[in-house]
């Protein structure tokens, strides 16, 4: 046996300090080690903290009246604010420490927003080319119960992140959060944002309480199926809601309210024939994993085969439909028996169906790996996942603009 | 096989951890109980820092004679690291994954001689 006495390389471990390169060194060989500065890369479902800037932000709000309720609200620490919060326990008691850590990321770079700077570093130490930026907080504003709270939020973030994000850094692209408690501001928000850099497509947080086929939606599917723009569905959880207000761990909310919100919406899409009436309308299903589209599939096509008169738009099978809509892969359920998520991504037709997402910073991000190393896909099927797809879906350029660490 | 440098045994006090890296990927050393412990830091899940996390004790629920709830509590008794990328969570004296007993982190042996403590790798 050796005995090295020299010194070898020994670290100790600081919590008071964060660095998003660091942190995810690991991913970073991963990167390396499976070339992914070869191939296209996008991340159709990544975050920001937008509350970290509400400062800047409350400063889009339109209303003077509201911008000023915003402005000082936030600046009363411990009172209640005009947009309050969600309940939950995201990083299970602070185990995840990357989750409070980040926040003493140092930025030296103050010619851009902070958000730019540490997007990049995560993407390319993860070999991301293209990230697809949502918020965090704002996804549980489809509970507020000022729906005009909604609508001058959603505006104020939008213009403050196509002028402050989207316009600076191409890599850095978004589907805007529409107002959907309020139809004709979403109408508005499509007419008003969707011709501006970076703006890829439009989105729906899904905790919320209105139903997808209200006639007061169908002009937005129209315009939205004009543009070629893909509207998404962003799930999230309510711990308010009567149901889920059943559950008493944060494991429970999580797993049912991040499926159930868009299973009803799916359920109430595919029912009310909105793939016919908008056949070239591009859907995509985000962060519901994949578990839960192959079993409504299933649900749906048996009750449709007895229930025909409920659905008579339909000229197929509710599966064939949902088959053509856009799933992101986050968080990727892997099961003991790789066969079982095998059957699970022939079901949604993977292939050309499936977009790779992180979820990064969020407590239970996903790294290209869960796609690139499933041993049943095959090379072209891997790549159209992992990027091919969103590059198709967003109109990006194919060609490779990561730079790994 | 050869003995990699962790610390002086006065720098490294109980509860402290160092991260060391060697020929076959990093490791992390762990001082509890009066006792070392280490393993590969490479997390069974998505191939994260495993040992660099926070150290916890694990989490039981109160369950009466009678099978009714009593809330929560720690067994101080069963310490364990987490994953700081996604929490999973290891048994600190054994590297087995709590979520699934069948996963257990590389471990490597850990010897003291004199005022040195080293790790075999």
């Amino acid at each position: 046996m050796n005995i090295q006495t020299p010194v070898n390389e020994v670290r100790n471990l600081r919590f008071d300090e964060f660095s998003s390169l660091e942190s995810l060194a690991k991913a970073t060989e991963q990167a390396r080690k499976r070339n992914y500065q070869d191939f296209l890369i996008v991340d159709v479902d990544s975050h920001h903290y937008e509350s970290e800037s509400y400062g800047q932000i409350f400063k889009y709000i339109e209303s003077p009246v509201l911008r000023r309720q915003a402005i000082e609200s936030s600046a009363r620490g411990g009172r209640s604010s005009m947009l309050g919060g969600s309940v939950g326990y995201q990083d299970i008691g602070g185990r995840i420490t990357r989750h409070w850590l980040r926040k003493h990321e140092k930025v030296e770079d103050t010619s851009k927003h902070r958000d730019i700077t540490t997007t990049l570093r995560w993407m390319d130490a993860m070999g991301v080319d293209y990230a697809c930026l949502f918020p965090t907080p704002m996804l549980f504003l489809g509970t507020h119960p000022q729906v005009e709270v909604e609508v001058a939020m959603a505006r104020a973030y939008n213009r403050w992140l196509c002028e402050q994000i989207l316009a600076k850094e191409k890599r850095i692209i978004s589907m805007l959060y529409l107002p959907f408690n309020d139809p004709d501001a979403t109408y508005k928000v499509v007419k008003d944002f969707g011709d501006k850099p970076g703006v890829v497509g439009f989105m729906v947080t899904s905790p919320r309480y209105k139903p997808v086929h209200d006639n007061a939606y169908m002009k937005t599917y129209r315009l939205l199926e004009e543009m070629g723009k893909p509207i998404s569905f962003h799930a999230a959880y309510n711990w308010n809601d009567q149901s889920l207000q059943l559950t008493n761990r944060f494991i429970g909310v999580h797993a049912l309210g991040f499926m159930w919100f868009n299973m009803v919406h799916m359920t109430n899409w595919v029912v009310n024939g909105l793939p016919e009436r908008f056949p070239k309308l591009k859907v995509m299903w985000i962060e519901s994993g994949l578990t839960w589209a192959y079993s409504l599939m299933q649900r749906l096509d048996h009750s449709y085969k007895m229930r025909t008169s409920d659905c008579p738009q339909l000229k197929r099978k509710p599966s064939e439909y949902m088959r053509e809509m856009y799933y992101s892969s986050q968080p990727m359920e892997v099961p003991d028996d790789p066969s079982i998520l095998e059957a699970t991504f022939k079901m949604i037709n993977a292939e050309t169906q499936l977009v790779w997402s992180s979820d990064y910073p969020h407590w239970d991000f996903d790294l290209p790996g869960v796609i690139h190393d499933l041993p049943f896909l095959n090379e072209k099927a891997r790549r159209n996942i992992l990027g091919g797809n969103a590059a198709r879906l967003f109109n990006l350029d194919t060609t490779p603009v990561k730079k790994i660490p | 096989m050869t003995e990699l440098f962790v610390a002086k045994l006065g720098d490294f006090k109980e509860g402290d951890r160092r991260i060391v890296r060697s020929p076959k990927g990093e490791i992390g050393v762990f001082h509890h109980g009066g006792a070392f412990y280490a393993y590969a830091n490479n997390c069974v899940h998505s191939g994260g820092p495993a040992c660099e996390g926070i150290t916890i004790p694990k989490v039981v629920d109160i369950i009466a004679e009678d099978k009714t709830y009593h809330g929560q509590t720690f067994d101080e008794s069963e310490m364990h690291f987490v994953c700081p990328w996604h929490g999973y969570e290891y048994d600190l004296k054994t590297g087995t994954c709590i979520g699934d007993p069948r996963l257990k982190l590389r471990r490597y042996d850990v010897v003291q001689r004199d005022d040195t403590v080293y790790v075999i790798a």
